[in-house]
């Protein structure tokens, strides 16, 4: 049951599925950026598949791990047909944009604006690609590895660290004296 | 008068100022027995910490036995914040600001090793404790605490409320 997914979007796709495994029965596709959308058309509504709920769309950063450095997945789920799969498109660091699947499953539309504060992967075409979770003050993406581990950006003054109360003792040769 | 010069120049002590200071702080001690058990909470609540705080508001622990019943949802009406759970960077100006619409005297809990040191969030999000945003007095540890170990919080608040002075009016 599981392949019915894989060799559909094969041989409606071609040379659009990159590459395919599915590995304890988790159907995963790598896919071509330029043909995201329409492969996630088809997912939707085609018969036999009818992809109707988006359960995720994230992103993993391979810095220094692969040549592309981003890729943007997505986890789709049919719930009338059973099947669940696992899209995958790889993203370049000079052009980290990929297309926004906001309009095929509005559901997308904040799980793509977290990948976009987290990682900043911009999806062209979203409706209101703002930050999600940081704030706007915020300068950079948290979650891409090249971000300093300790790199604080608070909004408001800090105080200086817990200083323990010290005890006021007059000076020694004031208390030695007779 | 600081210590040095007190101990520096002979000081005499007249029979109506001793009176006076004796009164002082026959004042003292009776105002602050009713401030420590009077406390009116303000939980400011931010993670599962929560629930421990719920547990020792409940019977079964039951912080109204130490006089600190009462959770008031509005800071102007409370002289106590517990900060319960995680301070995120955006939380901060929020709590601030809950801190200084308080009215004095007031004092601060920080509930959980969250609250008190960032915890083991020691990332790009998180403050690493709140006494990085307001003063903190008393910090209680525990991930999150045991209603014991809250409870022994707030007598250790109580204690340190009953040894100040200086405070009878007017702001810390």
């Amino acid at each position: 049951m599981s392949h019915i997914v894989l060799e559909r979007l094969r041989r409606k796709f071609g040379d659009a599925i990159l590459d395919t495994h599915s590995q304890h029965g988790n159907d995963t596709a790598l896919v071509e950026p330029t043909k995201l959308s329409q492969i996630a058309e088809f997912l939707r509504d085609d018969r036999e598949l009818q992809f109707d709920l988006p359960i995720d769309c994230t992103a993993v950063d391979y810095l220094g791990k692969r040549d592309v450095r981003f890729e943007v997945v997505y986890h789709l789920c049919s719930t009338k047909r059973r099947h669940r799969l696992r899209l995958k498109v790889q993203v370049t660091e000079a052009d980290p944009s990929c297309p926004s699947l906001t309009a095929v499953w509005p559901g997308m539309n904040w799980h793509e604006r977290e990948a976009w504060d987290l990682y900043g992967i911009r999806f062209t075409g979203h409706p209101n690609l703002k930050r999600v979770l940081m704030y706007e003050e915020f300068v950079g993406h948290p979650l891409r590895k090249d971000y300093p581990i300790d790199r604080r950006q608070p909004l408001i003054e800090m105080r200086p660290v817990a200083q323990v109360p010290t005890q006021k003792h007059p000076p020694a040769e004031l208390l030695n004296k007779p | 008068m600081g210590d040095e010069q007190l101990l520096q120049n002979d000081v005499i002590v007249t029979r109506k100022a001793e009176l006076e200071s004796w009164l002082v702080r026959a004042t003292q001690t009776a105002v602050n027995w009713g401030r420590k058990y009077s406390l009116f909470g303000y939980p400011f609540v931010t993670a599962c910490c929560a629930m421990e705080y719920m547990a020792v508001n409940s019977p079964r622990y039951d912080l109204a036995q130490f006089g600190a019943e009462y959770p008031r949802f509005s800071p102007r009406q409370a002289d106590l914040l517990w900060i319960v759970g995680t301070i995120s960077q955006k939380q901060a100006p929020i709590l601030r600001r809950v801190y200084e619409q308080m009215c004095d005297p007031k004092w601060v809990i920080a509930f959980g090793v969250c609250a008190s040191t960032g915890g083991f969030y020691d990332n790009y999000t998180t403050v690493q404790g709140a006494d990085q945003v307001i003063p903190v007095d008393v910090y209680i540890p525990g991930c999150p605490p045991r209603p014991e170990q809250v409870l022994d919080g707030l007598r250790l608040l109580q204690d340190k409320i009953q040894r100040e002075h200086g405070r009878l009016v007017g702001t810390r």
